[in-house]
């Protein structure tokens, strides 16, 4: 059987943080997208066109939910990845026990 | 010439006989060769296979028992190390120790040399005598797990005088506030803070570490803590997490409020303008009751957002500055009074205090008063206190009296300068006098013996010196202060430029892989986040917060070194 183990305990542990980091930070920054909040404003990706809307502001609104959802699948794929490095975690405890 | 017979040489020595072969190449001869060098290959064989077992068994014994005499060796060591330093009494028999202890002690020291005693089975009791000494005694502070790093970080600068007032206690406060004021950001400072509860929280395995970069930080763990504390509270107050402003609370200021009816603007002004300038003077624009606390968010979206901040953090810094050295004065003011030197307090302190309070004290209170008694509707007209107070050093008033601040500011503030200059002479001169005459008094009193000199010349040298040191001194302290204004700009406009170089092009992805370009970039976020502004901003702030504690460092003077075993290797 292929060994599931390709990081070192060290890089695992990066993953695990790095993904408890990114999980929290970007489910964050998708609610604060969600409710339209003004401060994120310069990071919607809004052209010139969108403010010719016929009925403003749904179009910004739309375009604001279109980021958080981004943000809500990038956080998805942190989790994965927080899931992953926790079994490599896992795996590499094991290995230490076998080997003693 | 004699002939020893070859059977005795042989007997004596182990040499082995074996029948002659006669002709060299005959079948008996050469299978007799083969089992002889068969049987000496088998025998050398043995004999090393034998020696290399014997010398395992000797070694693996001896492994059993290397860390056993390891330490007694040490132990050794150590008591002879000790004994060295203590000397032998006239009758031979006895050991003599003289050692500094703290007071408080006595007792346990006491006990515990009984304790060694009974433990040895000796008759003796030792004795343990308090005498007189004319040396100062080392100092020593007396410190937990938690306070030992800021009483490091204190005596790198100097170590206070035996029994004077040590600043570590009140470096566990300023030292972490300082930094955060540097640092300011809740979103760095909570990364900070956690990084520092998981090392607090893993001390066992920490401990274990031989590393020196780790046991460098690990030994920092308290300081990182409350540094980073402090840090998310001061980027509460300075309304920044990750560059980006939270609103907590709802914004002070109002936007359509500035539209017709209400305000100056039209629809033909939004389309004109590049930027436009909201007025708190027109009606309903700013509430009136500004943020609750900190600054208020709105600011993180103006483009003039700098001018604003930059007033405000250098005023704080030079209000942070002139409260620190006050304090720093008031600390010699305990040292004083511990001393019992009422002259000194008089000479020295009371110039010291009224010196820097009329010139930088003033300075404190023209900000606070500026920022309380202007208005808005003034704002135009606002006088700039940086020029009121060259104005004020040059005894230069314009002759129209409007652009004062109060009613009677010329009045005041020539009083105040005169006082200052008044306190420069007190401090230079009036000690020095004062030694000078007591000496003379001494001479004419005790003519006949030799009184112990004074040399008036570095008396007054040395009080020359400390005035010019603390006049300038505060000028300049004052102003090094600012570097927390321009620490905390620095880190602000880094974590910006981190922001808009790297989420912002992910969030800005108009594409359908923004996901996975934000997953990307967010990892490369992450690193240079800890990288760049916690590692690099978090030493660099340490390291200026640490520049401006060292105004507390004294003479440099003996440090108590603590008796233990390990210390004698």
């Amino acid at each position: 059987m292929v060994t599931l183990l390709c990081c070192g305990p060290k890089m695992a542990a990066c993953g695990i943080v790095l993904s408890i980091w990114g999980v929290i930070m970007l489910v964050l920054l998708g609610i604060f997208f969600n409710v339209h909040s003004a401060v994120l404003f310069e990071d919607v990706p809004f052209t010139e066109n969108d403010f010719q809307d016929k009925n403003p502001p749904q179009e910004i609104y739309r375009l604001y939910e279109k980021v958080s959802y981004n943000c809500f699948i990038a956080a998805a794929i942190y989790a994965l990845l927080g899931g992953f490095s926790f079994c490599q975690v896992r795996l590499n405890k094991r290995k230490e026990y076998m080997v003693r | 010439m004699s002939c020893v017979p070859l059977n005795l040489v042989s007997h004596k020595s182990g040499i082995q006989f074996y029948p002659k072969c006669v002709t060299p190449n005959s079948a008996l001869c050469e299978s007799f060769c083969s089992s002889l060098n068969t049987n000496l290959v088998l025998n050398s064989g043995r004999v090393l296979n034998q020696t290399n077992e014997h010398r395992h068994n000797v070694l693996t014994s001896a492994a059993v028992n290397i860390q056993n005499w390891k330490t007694k060796v040490k132990k050794m060591k150590a008591i002879y190390h000790t004994l060295n330093l203590c000397s032998i009494d006239i009758t031979q028999k006895l050991v003599i120790a003289e050692i500094w202890c703290p007071v408080s002690d006595l007792s346990e020291i006491h006990s515990a040399l009984i304790k060694g005693s009974e433990k040895s089975g000796s008759s003796l009791h030792p004795v343990l005598h308090r005498i007189e000494s004319q040396q100062t005694p080392p100092t020593f502070n007396r410190t937990t797990s938690f306070t030992s790093s800021f009483q490091t970080i204190i005596d790198s600068y100097g170590v206070g005088d035996y029994q004077e007032i040590n600043p570590a206690p009140f470096t566990i406060i300023t030292f972490p506030f300082l930094f955060a004021v540097m640092f300011g950001d809740c979103g760095h400072g909570l990364i900070m803070t956690l990084f520092a509860t998981w090392m607090i929280l893993q001390e066992g395995h920490f401990k274990r570490l031989k590393n020196e970069l780790s046991d460098t930080l690990f030994s920092g763990r308290y300081i990182l803590l409350l540094m980073g504390l402090f840090s998310v509270y001061t980027g509460l107050i300075y309304n920044d997490c990750f560059s980006k402003s939270l609103s907590i609370f709802a914004s002070a200021w109002n936007v359509r409020a500035m539209f017709q009816p209400t305000g100056p603007w039209t629809n033909h002004t939004v389309h004109s303008s590049v930027t436009l300038q909201l007025d708190p003077v027109s009606p309903g624009v700013f509430s009136g009751s500004p943020y609750p606390f900190g600054i208020d968010p709105i600011w993180n979206l103006s483009s003039n957002k700098l001018t604003f901040l930059n007033s405000y953090k250098m005023k704080m810094s030079v209000i942070f500055g002139v409260v620190h050295m006050l304090f720093g004065i008031m600390l010699s003011l305990g040292n004083y009074i511990h001393f019992r030197e009422p002259r000194n307090i008089l000479l020295q302190f009371v110039p010291e205090v009224t010196f820097m309070l009329a010139l930088f004290g003033y300075l404190v209170f023209l900000i606070i008063f500026k920022w309380c008694a202007v208005p808005s509707s003034a704002s135009r007209r606002a006088p700039s206190i940086l020029l009121h107070f060259i104005n004020m050093m040059m005894f230069s008033y314009p002759e129209s009296s409007d652009s004062f601040l109060y009613g009677s500011q010329k009045r005041v503030q020539i009083f105040l300068v005169v006082t200052a200059l008044l306190m420069v002479p007190w401090m230079l001169l009036v000690k020095p006098l004062i030694i000078l005459k007591e000496q003379k008094k001494e001479q004419r009193s005790t003519k006949e013996l030799n009184p112990v000199e004074v040399n008036m010349g570095d008396v007054f040298v040395h009080q020359a010196i400390h005035t010019i040191e603390y006049c300038l001194g505060c000028v300049s302290n004052t102003a090094s202060y600012l570097r927390l204004w321009a620490l905390s700009l620095a880190h602000a406009e880094l974590s910006e430029v981190l922001w808009k170089m790297v989420p912002h092009v992910a969030l800005s992805a108009r594409a359908y892989l923004g996901s996975l370009m934000l997953t990307v970039i967010f990892a490369i976020f992450a690193i240079l986040t800890v990288t760049i502004l916690l590692i690099m901003e978090g030493l660099s702030a340490f390291l200026h917060a640490l520049r401006l504690h060292c105004k507390f460092a004294g003479v440099p003077v003996t440090l108590f070194a603590e008796f233990s075993p390990e210390m004698s290797q």
